[in-house]
């Protein structure tokens, strides 16, 4: 399976939520190909993905796509990460 | 390596902010006068949340103020900066912010490892209202480390 998790700059925000996706699978004994970039060259790094990752700002700009999305508004719940991630992937 | 050093000049406690703008221009004025980033720097911080919206506040009361590597990076760099009043970014969730995090990285790569340890930091729920709280550059240093001590690279379970 193969999920990205996106920001504006490719740097720093989808790394971070990129981190606590694995920590997540790796508690729900999943195994992912989790990938982090900018939303800007989503058409070439996500047409694969079966799940895309992001905050509620960055929602609209999401070129049509048939992966899950799931927004997520605290970075650092994992709790919410994890439920949610469940919920797309389940 | 973990995260870039944090000196007392890249802290700024109980700051007045008017709007995001000056929020996030008080994180790139302490990256610069840490010797991190050049003033170009501040503004394509800026321009990132004009262009993309508010999506950096990554938490409730806490935006993470970055942009892409450049020119106008000297070397990796962080910075805290904590409000008098909170500030609203027009994060749907979010608002508003008590805490802006600068980070500046010279390389994509180097913002991994980066990233890593601030999760490490931040998956914590104390952390940003300790932060946020903070009076002292020691109290931040409780919560992201010292400059001059060896950083505990252990992620926290």
């Amino acid at each position: 399976m193969k999920i990205v998790a996106i920001c504006g700059a490719g740097v720093g925000t989808s790394g971070i939520l990129k981190v606590n996706a694995e920590r997540v699978l790796e508690r729900l004994g999943l195994s992912a190909d989790v990938s982090a970039s900018d939303v800007a060259s989503l058409a070439t790094t996500g047409a694969d993905a079966q799940v895309i990752l992001t905050s509620p700002e960055l929602v609209e700009r999401i070129p049509p796509t048939n992966a899950d999305i799931v927004v997520v508004e605290n970075y650092f719940d994992l709790n919410e990460l994890e439920r949610k991630l469940e919920d797309a992937i389940g | 390596m973990s995260l870039p050093p944090l000196p007392d000049s890249a802290i700024d406690l109980g700051v007045h902010a008017s709007d995001w703008r000056a929020a996030v221009r008080f994180a790139g004025n302490a990256l610069r006068r840490s010797g991190a980033t050049r003033d170009s720097y501040t503004e394509r911080m800026i321009q990132v949340i004009d262009e993309f919206g508010a999506y950096i506040v990554i938490a409730p009361g806490l935006a993470l103020a970055h942009a892409r590597p450049g020119p106008d990076v000297l070397a990796d760099g962080l910075s805290v900066v904590t409000f008098a009043e909170p500030v609203v970014f027009g994060h749907p969730h979010n608002d508003p912010v008590s805490v802006v995090v600068g980070l500046a990285v010279s390389s994509p790569d180097a913002h991994v490892t980066c990233v890593a340890e601030l999760a490490n930091i931040f998956n914590d729920p104390q952390a940003i209202p300790a932060l946020a709280n903070a009076s002292t550059a020691d109290e931040v240093w409780r919560v992201i480390g010292a400059p001059e001590l060896p950083q505990d690279l252990s992620p926290v379970r």
